[in-house]
């Protein structure tokens, strides 16, 4: 029997100094406070409520929190997709077309097919799936790396969108008008509350179901994972799928909310890139492997809160794109220094 | 191969695994020429020979990566055709790699259950698992202080005895263990090798070892199978041979061939 073979705890845990208990109790919980990768970010965020809020008082009203939710909601939607996908080691820069189209499905299928509202809803969902499954077999099976072949097709998304739409805003469907309309997008917290359900159940796929472990396995070690028996392919053509679906949904729901149906707005790579952002700003990885959803939904809100905090301070929106820079980067040597810390289990 | 170039050793009573005549050709390239090889059951047979003697190739016939162009392959007496390393691992056979195929990220028990998770309804049961993970460990010698530790934080040779757990809790029955030893230190070798020896004692797995140190493998194998250009040409219980005869052996080949290449230079 070989007893000698032991795993260390980390370092960090037992202190040889042994403080009293309390403050062990609170250096323990600030420790495994701090070894959650969403840690960093939501100290950002509550630094930004607080500095805000000092600096004018309307940032904590009501109309404002509305405000933020519907900046912060449909990016986080996708978001939670591009988080699944990076951590399968993958990327799909085509996702913000796939959301602005996805709403001209839907009034393509109502307007022109007379399909009924919550089918053609359906419909443009499955079609997106559909997107999301060709950039995975592109990738995986004619080997085309995930960056360049959702590169290709968000060219050719634009081009069926501006083709067929002839670059011309619509109104919203009349059979979607009402209750449907309401629920998804244009009831003031409607897609909050989407984003946090999706958030929600998003959250436990990634770190409680076979299929989160598998994503992690695939993203972390390839070779190993497929060693064991996993099928990489499918796991990774349907995270795929997932971001597509999530990205016509977040589309769906920003076009009831405007009120519009509008190619130039909404989409494209505007909500592409701050998804990515948001997702790297809260702790996921792009070689894969690890990330985190909750981390994805407070990248994004910190987001959110520059934007319309800058608005209500009264500065122009155009440093706005240097601070999100800088966060980006911050963000990202931080989390080296973190995972640098973690590894050695000092944190 | 319709003509032998050795006869194939005569079966024995309680044979686990048994390969006759087995040969493997990748275009030109002749990897393995004439592979008879015979393993008991609770036996370790170490396999060794030179860098491109073969060894890699067999372990992967062996384990249904790759099929054979001729041979048999018997697995408990009856004769099979391993279609797929799925189905080499549905018949007890099982291959720690090289690269052990753990996942850095996840912990020292979701990697023990890797692709066997244990769930309730459509979420994982990590209690259990993590239970279950700590017993077998505990049951294999292996003390872990904690299996929630990510695999990333362990050394080289906890790694390994944790892909090697992963494969007896799995079933395995016949254990293939590609260079176990590759890189590691003195104290973590003999942590792996005493690993090895225990699961000896216990008789329920056979084991072949690919290995590069022979003193190492003298000391935990039964018997010792040289592989030399594509064909077993050496096979002693451990007891009959010693490092330099092994040594011995290699460096005669190595001198043969360096000869024949400056013949052929000249």
């Amino acid at each position: 029997m070989s007893d000698t073979l032991t795993v260390t705890e980390p370092a960090g845990r037992s202190d040889p100094d042994g403080p009293a208990p309390v403050r062990r109790l609170l250096r323990t919980a600030a420790d495994a406070f701090l070894r959650r990768r969403e840690a960093s970010v939501l100290v950002v965020a509550i630094g930004l409520v607080i500095y805000f809020q000092a600096s004018t008082p309307i940032f904590l009203t009501s109309d404002n929190l509305r405000n933020i939710a519907q900046a912060t909601a449909p990016t986080a939607i996708v978001a939670v997709g591009i988080v699944l996908l990076l951590v399968s080691g993958e990327i799909d820069v085509s996702v913000g077309m796939v959301a602005a189209l996805a709403p001209f499905l839907m009034h393509y299928a109502i307007d022109f097919y007379s399909v009924p509202a919550l089918p053609a809803i359906v419909l443009s969902l499955l079609i997106a799936a559909g997107i999301g499954f060709v950039n995975g077999f592109i990738t995986l099976k004619l080997k085309v790396p995930s960056f360049v072949t959702t590169l290709g097709t968000f060219y050719l998304l634009y081009g069926v969108l501006l083709t067929t739409s002839h670059a011309y805003p619509v109104a919203i469907p009349e059979p979607t008008k009402g209750t449907i309309q309401t629920w998804l997008g244009a009831g003031d917290w409607a897609s909050l509350y989407w984003c946090l359900v999706i958030v929600a159940i998003f959250h436990i796929v990634l770190t409680r179901t076979r299929w989160g472990l598998h994503t992690i396995s695939v993203g972390g070690n390839l070779l190993g994972a497929t060693e064991a028996g996993i099928r990489a392919t499918r796991v990774k053509i349907g995270n795929f799928m997932l971001v597509s679906v999530l990205g016509a949904f977040a589309g769906i729901l920003e076009a009831f909310r405007i009120n519009s149906i509008d190619p130039n707005i909404g989409g494209g790579t505007r909500i592409t890139f701050t998804a990515i952002a948001a997702a790297v700003i809260g702790g996921t990885a792009l070689a894969g492997g690890s990330g985190t959803v909750i981390g994805a939904l407070i990248g994004m809100l910190v987001l959110a809160e520059l934007q319309n905090g800058f608005n209500l301070i009264g500065i122009s929106a155009n440093p706005f794109f240097l601070i999100q820079g800088a966060a980006i980067l911050i963000s990202m040597i931080a989390n080296q220094y973190l995972s640098g810390l973690r590894r050695q289990g000092r944190t | 191969m319709t003509d032998p170039i050795s006869p194939a050793p005569p079966a024995t009573g309680d044979e686990v695994l048994r390969v006759e005549h087995v040969a493997k050709r990748f275009g030109a390239l002749t990897a393995l020429r004439d592979v008879n090889l015979n393993l008991q059951r609770g036996e370790v047979l170490g396999l060794i020979g030179d860098n491109g003697a073969g060894k890699s190739t067999l372990i992967k016939v062996i384990c249904g990566f790759h099929q054979p162009d001729a041979g048999r392959i018997f697995v408990n007496g009856d004769e099979v055709t391993l279609r797929s390393v799925d189905h080499a691992r549905s018949l007890g056979i099982d291959t720690v790699y090289q690269d052990l195929a753990l996942v850095n990220e996840l912990s020292v028990y979701h990697n023990m259950f890797l692709n066997r998770e244990r769930r309730i309804g459509p979420l994982l049961n990590n209690r259990l698992m993590r239970r279950l993970a700590r017993e077998h460990l505990t049951d294999m010698g292996v003390t872990i202080a904690d299996v929630n530790a990510e695999v990333a934080k362990l050394s080289g040779g906890q790694r390994q005895a944790i892909a090697v757990a992963r494969s007896v809790y799995s079933d395995a029955r016949i254990l293939l263990l590609d260079e176990p030893l590759a890189a590691m230190g003195a104290k973590e070798g003999a942590l792996i090798l005493d690993l090895i020896a225990d699961l000896k004692a216990r008789g329920q797995v056979s084991i072949i070892i690919i290995a590069h140190n022979y003193a190492q493998v003298l000391q935990v194998c039964d018997r010792i199978n040289v592989l030399q250009h594509g064909a077993i040409t050496f096979d002693k219980p451990t007891s009959e041979t010693s490092v330099a005869e092994l040594t011995d052996l290699v460096v005669a080949e190595y001198r043969a061939s360096r000869s024949a290449r400056i013949a052929g230079q000249r």
